[in-house]
């Protein structure tokens, strides 16, 4: 059997596949890239050519520009592609919309990168689907077993609680701007809120381009409107980028709020030192159960792991008796999320 | 369980008083009993489980989850508690879950050796919040940001009743405190304070201002110095000794040596001090030195003794004398404690004064280091419960000043979340020609809402670096922020670089037209700190 490290191996650039000469989710620009999903980290411009599913390709050119790439070239769910004798197929991963795993082959082995992932249902984006691999490169960012990412309705139920006991007050909450927001929106609308949700400007695209995808968001309004002071009414949901959250953006509403949907909220010191007053665990990576039983159903007799938490899953695989390792991989944000 | 653990859980995240205070008439009014009462009990500090203790939950957990991968978490949480909340595995057993009455049982009767049993019996019965609320409960200290004090005045807002008649009634009362809920329900009457040695509502004064002073008659009034210690209540009746602070806590254990010498049958109001009356009165650092301890040491007490300094008289030999004007009371005052031990009693001297601007002249030149100011009493007032206005005045030395330098400001909370609020301002030290700014205290009130905004802009637009929610500012002899900051005074602290600590630091003016090189020198400080 040929040597892993020929079909994988990580460079200062990102993860490089020397048989095939091109690297996966580079963070520098590079000859010719394969993108996972549209996060900044992983989809920079730049490349010389990129290969992504339709949508990370659309995603890519709503916030770089049409030519954020010399070339692009659409990837079909499940389509094996061939580049120079490496077989390549992207499978969902459920992600954000678009978000793929990709699977990597040649003689025989098989390496499946997960990218960004998840297991838990979202109205917004195909579902991750486990596929059988030699190694299985696994991303790590909740990868501790504090994090059990509580059923997302259960959360969405505390933020409309929220409104419901505090009808004076706006409700900010911060949601990164691709994915996590469109499936906070997607989520009140199937817990039957049917109420405007008022966006930031930040969203506004990226909505859009959601409704266009087939995914029904509701009645959305941008939260400020240029040249006025107006702002939502008082118990109005507002969703917005976690970094408008602290900033003079957010004063203009009525005796705002403060939420967060994310992973970390699960930890009482981080929604405090956020000044978070209402943690909503909605989290878009896979959590600490669903990361060592997606390890299993891979059947992967070795695992990589790379940004956030290797130590503790590299532990958790030498309980299992699964060989593994950390991929030092620079420039993906820890925080991500 | 889930309602406790859920209170718990927003208190912790919600920083506003007012916001506390409502979750918790919210909480009160919708939890039956006994639960409520227990949830009282646990933010009052009235329940005590010695047989749970950290080192049993690290090991408990460390038999159900992997040791490095525990440490792992913990290092990245730092909240033992939290951690194992997290961590520990659910079972499934979620859906009945013990009521938070039921979980204060099995702890109150588990002994030092079933406590292990008892307490992962709970932990496997109750979600992650639940099990965080059941090890706060269950080690002490909830640490949510409620003082008994608040948990009691949203009972008076859930009663409509007044603080004071809760502080009087409390130190009776015991878990799960039905009847008080009865009582504030409207569903009972009042209940009694059966205990020997109760609690009375202090009474307290309002600040004056100067333009007040002129409508009031000077010789309806007696003052008095306004001493920098505790207030304090001593009350014995029946054998039975009790210091309370002014809330109403009972502090007894931390005051043997006072404690110890109230031979007498009453309830006295008066300061607590450090020194014997006689020989001199020690500063409010060496007060300090006496303060939050449950136990003190022998050398502690020979050290910084107490005593106090008395200022009214509210029960004589079983009569209770507080409808009585002060002037009969003071005189009664002055010859019950002339029977009491002289090295820890003495009567808080009144002050002679003729017209408002002598009296002005005596609180400007105070005799004694330990006075904040004077207290001005009306001849003909009974003494009430709460701060009355009218009878009671407090009339305060100007405080200290200096002018310092922004440092830093941090983020506030709340509708102060999007400003920046919180300011660490700093003084010059080192040589004259190369100085630098060495950190004095911290504020974040005495501004308006306008200068607010101006300040929040110059952080913004002078930031030089940023850890999370600080920013540091520029800030040099040339260019930055000069603040006027107004305080009380100051104590010596080893945990400041500076080796001091501001009391009741606020800003009082913004001075952008002062170059901060003009700021004051770090020893025009160290000369205001108490000798020592």
């Amino acid at each position: 059997m040929m040597d892993a490290r020929d079909l994988l191996r990580s460079r200062p650039e990102g993860l490089y596949c020397p048989r095939g000469d091109f690297f996966i989710d580079p963070v520098r620009p590079v000859e010719r890239a394969l993108v996972t999903h549209g996060h900044a980290d992983h989809a920079r411009a730049g490349h010389g050519a990129v290969l992504a599913t339709r949508e990370t390709l659309d995603i890519m050119a709503l916030r770089y520009g049409a030519g954020f790439a010399g070339a692009t070239q659409e990837a079909r769910p499940g389509e094996e592609i061939a580049l120079a004798g490496v077989r390549v197929r992207f499978h969902p991963a459920g992600h954000v919309l678009g978000s793929a795993q990709i699977a990597v082959e040649a003689e025989g082995m098989r390496i499946v990168v997960s990218g960004d992932y998840k297991r838990s249902r979202d109205p917004t984006c195909a579902a991750f689907e486990p596929i059988p691999c030699d190694i299985f490169i696994t991303e790590a960012t909740f990868a501790l077993p504090v994090f059990v990412h509580p059923p997302a309705d259960r959360e969405i139920g505390h933020l409309l609680a929220s409104v419901r006991r505090f009808p004076e007050r706006t409700h900010i909450v911060g949601a990164y701007a691709l994915g996590k927001a469109q499936r906070l929106i997607a989520l009140l609308r199937e817990a039957g809120y049917e109420e405007p949700v008022y966006i930031h400007g930040a969203l506004a695209r990226l909505c859009a381009y959601y409704e266009s995808a087939g995914v029904a968001l509701g009645p959305l309004l941008p939260a400020t409107v240029e040249g006025s002071d107006g702002a939502p009414p008082p118990g109005s949901i507002v969703v917005a980028p976690p970094s408008a959250l602290g900033e003079r953006w957010s004063r203009r509403f009525a005796d705002p709020l403060l939420g967060f949907a994310s992973g970390w909220m699960r930890i009482r010191q981080r929604a405090r030192q956020r000044g978070v007053e209402l943690p909503l665990i909605v989290s878009d990576h896979a959590d600490w159960g669903e990361l060592t039983a997606t390890i299993g159903e891979t059947g992967a007799a070795e695992v990589w792991i790379t940004h956030g938490r290797e130590e503790a899953l590299a532990r958790w695989c030498e309980l299992a008796g699964i060989a593994a390792r950390p991929l030092h991989l620079a420039g993906y944000e820890d925080e991500a999320e | 369980m889930e309602r406790f653990a859920e209170l718990l859980d927003r208190l912790v995240l919600t920083p506003a008083r007012n916001g506390k205070l409502r979750l918790l008439v919210d909480h009160f009014s919708t939890v039956p009993d006994p639960d409520r009462g227990f949830c009282l009990a646990a933010l009052t500090g009235g329940l005590d489980f010695p047989a749970v203790k950290p080192a049993m939950l690290r090991a408990l957990v460390t038999q159900r989850v992997d040791p490095v991968l525990f440490a792992y978490s913990y290092d990245y949480v730092g909240d033992l508690a939290e951690t194992v909340s997290l961590v520990w595995p659910a079972s499934g057993g979620e859906a009945r879950a013990p009521a938070l009455s039921e979980v204060v049982a099995r702890l109150a009767t588990a002994s030092r050796s079933d406590a292990p049993a008892v307490m992962a019996g709970l932990l496997d019965q109750l979600s992650p919040s639940g099990r965080f609320a059941a090890i706060k409960l269950a080690t002490g200290g909830l640490r949510v940001g409620v003082s008994a004090r608040l948990a009691k005045q949203a009972l008076a807002v859930f009663g409509g009743v007044a603080v004071q008649e809760i502080e009087e009634l409390w130190h009776g009362l015991e878990p799960p405190y039905t009847g008080l809920f009865a009582w504030l329900e409207g569903r009972a009457a009042k209940p009694e304070n059966a205990m020997a040695a109760p609690f009375r509502p202090v009474m307290l004064a309002h600040p004056v201002a100067e333009a007040e002073l002129s409508q009031l008659d000077a010789s309806a009034y007696a003052a008095e110095w306004k001493w920098d210690g505790i207030r304090v209540q001593a009350v014995a009746q029946g054998g039975i000794r009790r210091l309370y602070s002014r809330s109403g806590d009972d502090i007894s254990a931390a005051f043997p040596d006072l404690v110890g010498a109230m031979e007498f049958a009453g309830a006295l109001d008066g300061e607590l001090l450090v020194g014997d009356p006689k020989e001199g009165t020690g500063t409010f650092s060496d007060l300090q030195q006496r303060l939050n301890r449950k136990t003190v040491s022998r050398a502690m007490l020979a050290r910084y003794p107490v005593f106090m300094r008395c200022y009214d008289l509210l029960v004589a030999e079983g009569r209770d004398a507080r409808t009585l004007p002060y002037a009969e009371r003071r005189a009664l005052l002055s010859d019950f404690v002339a029977a009491l031990p002289a090295a820890r009693f003495d009567l808080s001297p009144e002050v002679p004064f003729a017209c408002w601007r002598e009296l002005d002249e005596k609180r400007r030149n105070p005799p004694h280091p330990v006075i904040e100011g004077v207290m001005l009493k009306r001849r003909d007032s009974p003494y009430l419960a709460g701060r009355p206005k009218g009878p009671w005045f407090k009339w305060k030395r100007d405080p200290y000043t200096v002018d310092a330098v922004l440092m830093y400001a941090q983020r506030g909370h709340g509708k102060r979340s999007s400003f920046y609020s919180d300011y660490t301002f700093g003084v010059w030290s080192g040589p004259a020609e190369a100085p630098v700014l060495v950190p004095v205290g911290k504020a974040y009130f005495g501004f308006t809402d306008a200068e607010l905004k101006e300040i929040d802009k110059y952080v913004r637009d002078n930031t030089v670096e940023r850890f999370g929610p600080v920013r540091a500012v520029r800030a040099e002899p040339g260019r930055g922020l000069v603040l006027e900051v107004a305080f009380e005074g100051l104590n010596r602290s080893t945990r400041h670089k500076s080796g001091l600590a501001m009391r009741f630091p606020r800003i009082a003016r913004l001075r952008w037209d002062k170059p901060p090189g003009e700021a004051d020198r770090i020893e025009a400080l160290r000369a205001l700190l108490p000798p020592g």
